[in-house]
């Protein structure tokens, strides 16, 4: 590792960081306001309601708008994986090539075809064909995130595939393996259900700052009404498929889950830090604050005297536990590292026998390789400061929409909302905080899993390209440039379309 | 088929050509993100590193495994 250029390797790293936090303003918001004009659309067909045709029409421009500038802002991670990390995308190449070539044939197809008519199609197609192609849109944007979710759990929990030495890529053996790891199944349905809660946030946000400057109030008003229903039911289902993720984390990334929590000391019937802060200086959970006891070990294993590994049992070992300690996998790994080489060689020679041997040796060693890697064990621990508030932060945020959405709701069918006006200050910033959550799971999901691009197989430093510092700051601020022209435009052409607000006969965008 | 076409074609055309000012504002930015990312970002920023040293998959792969081996 210690070859590799370091600022190279964090100046690659902050430029996908920086690029996947950029495209992710976007994301979140087409995939849950796809459903919701899809839901208006639909009472729409159904009741045959000019209002409800106009509260359609106008999310669907602001979902429009969001769609247009974001678009193709995704490409760029994956120009980023062709140019800066090479070496990752050769070994993975076999594994993302098949979820990608989905997510462009079929998912963006449909998304790409539809998103026309949907705009395109009022008194032009059938109101059926119509509000299928609304349907149509939803469902594609969806899809196009399966995918792309897919590949990245894979990442965290390499699943379904052999590396094929000779080749030096990894292959699938079983695509179901992949696409229905309880990694890919979880991080989907807690990603998707958590832009559905920024869909709903953003609805609420644009009403509730119609209702505070008296304008639309019945448009507002029914908006809040359908974003705050489906707000609610989007946020409990974030709070459930985020336990279900953390749980898998805990079997298939413990060294994540004990840096979320911040527990350097494992322990059975483990504590859940609620409320508070945490001091980890020396390698030694300080935590003053709330806390739960064995809640952790419940929620991990579903078992409250179960125990739960910290930073240190990972780092130490902990024979009881039957956790290996870090030296010993980094030996192994560097067996494995060189049993590939050996086998090349002889491989190089003839020497069938030889090589046969050592491609054993490899393939047992094969589930340390990564690790062969860092000379120094603390390489393997995540920043944990950084993913403990990140994820509590993001915690509590989501146990906050679960009460601000019911109240909304229950607000709204009381016909109250308007009454509160502290509420509809809170409900514009609410957005924000929606923002914030999403990017903070990402930072959990990312930085929790440092050093690995591939966990336990590949680190981060082994993954890049050997390019020059320069060039990668040089395209980092180009990014910044370009991201944020585009981020500031959307703001813009949104603004500016909310200070229009829903007029009869609008064009479509 | 050709009438399939003709109809597809008019669809989209009188789609734009309804715009508004504002929505072709859109569009128009929306092509100029565009030309930066495929036609000045890709091409010249960011080239397929190992496509651009390596004609073929046994050459990249043996690139590769040096990586892997010598660090």
């Amino acid at each position: 590792m210690e070859h590799f250029n370091l600022a190279l390797v964090d100046w690659s790293r902050a430029q996908f960081a920086l690029t996947a936090i950029y495209h992710w303003f976007f994301v979140p918001l087409t995939l849950g306001l796809s459903f919701i004009v899809a839901f208006m659309h639909t009472i729409y067909y159904k009741t045959g309601n000019e209002k409800w045709k106009q509260m359609t029409k106008f999310w669907m421009k602001l979902f429009g708008i969001n769609f247009a500038i974001g678009v193709a802002t995704g490409i760029i991670l994956e120009f980023e994986f062709g140019t800066n990390w090479s070496n990752y995308s050769w070994i993975v190449g076999d594994i993302f090539g098949a979820p990608l070539a989905i997510e462009g044939l079929l998912a963006f197809f449909l998304e790409s075809t539809f998103i026309a008519v949907m705009f395109f199609g009022w008194n032009r197609v059938s109101k059926k064909f119509h509000l299928l192609s609304s349907w149509f849109v939803a469902f594609g944007s969806n899809l196009s995130a399966l995918w792309i979710l897919i590949a990245n759990a894979w990442m965290q929990n390499p699943v379904g595939t052999r590396f094929n030495p000779d080749t030096v890529r990894n292959e699938m053996t079983n695509f179901f393996d992949i696409a229905l790891s309880p990694t890919a199944v979880f991080k989907f349905l807690h990603t998707v259900s958590q832009a559905y809660v920024i869909g709903a946030l953003f609805v609420v946000a644009v009403s509730a700052w119609y209702l505070l400057k008296k304008r639309h109030l019945t448009f507002a008003k029914k908006s809040i009404l359908i974003a705050s229903v489906f707000g609610l039911t989007a946020s409990l289902f974030v709070a459930l498929t985020g336990d279900s993720s953390a749980s898998n984390v805990a079997q298939t990334q413990p060294m994540k889950l004990a840096a979320m929590e911040g527990l350097y000391d494992g322990e059975t019937n483990a504590s859940l830090y609620a409320l508070g802060f945490l001091n980890n200086e020396k390698n030694n959970t300080n935590f003053k604050g709330i806390r739960l006891r064995s809640m952790l070990s419940l929620l991990a294993f579903r078992n409250a005297s179960a125990f739960v590994p910290g930073v240190n049992d990972i780092l130490n070992g902990n024979k009881e536990q039957g956790i290996l300690p870090a030296e010993t996998r980094m030996e192994k790994g560097r067996i494995a590292i060189q049993s590939l080489a050996d086998y090349k060689q002889a491989k190089k020679e003839w020497n069938i026998e030889l090589a046969s041997q050592k491609l054993q040796e490899f393939e047992e060693n094969y589930p340390h390789f990564g690790y062969g890697y860092f000379t120094d064990k603390e390489a393997i621990v995540p920043p944990v400061k950084l993913t403990f508030y990140s994820f509590h932060t993001m915690v509590g945020l989501g146990l906050f929409f679960i009460l601000f959405f019911a109240w909304l709701l229950y607000a709204s069918m009381k016909d109250k909302v308007d009454k509160y006006k502290w509420i509809l200050h809170l409900s514009v910033w609410s957005l924000l905080l929606g923002y914030i959550a999403s990017e903070l799971g990402w930072i959990v999901a990312e930085v929790g899993r440092q050093p690995w691009t591939i966990q336990d197989l590949l680190p981060v430093g082994i993954s890049t390209s050997h390019l020059s510092v320069g060039s990668v700051q040089t395209t980092f601020f180009m990014f910044l440039v370009l991201f944020t022209v585009l981020l500031i435009a959307e703001i813009k052409i949104m603004l500016t379309q909310i200070i229009k607000g829903p007029e009869e006969g609008d064009s479509h965008v | 088929m050709k009438v399939w076409f003709h109809k597809v074609f008019n669809f989209y055309l009188d789609g734009f050509k309804n715009m508004s000012v504002s929505n072709r504002k859109l569009w128009v930015i929306i092509l100029i993100k565009l030309f930066i990312i495929f036609f000045i970002l890709k091409i010249f920023f960011f080239p397929d590193f190992l496509g651009s040293k390596y004609n073929t998959d046994k050459a990249k792969s043996d690139y590769v495994i040096e990586q892997l081996i010598n660090n």
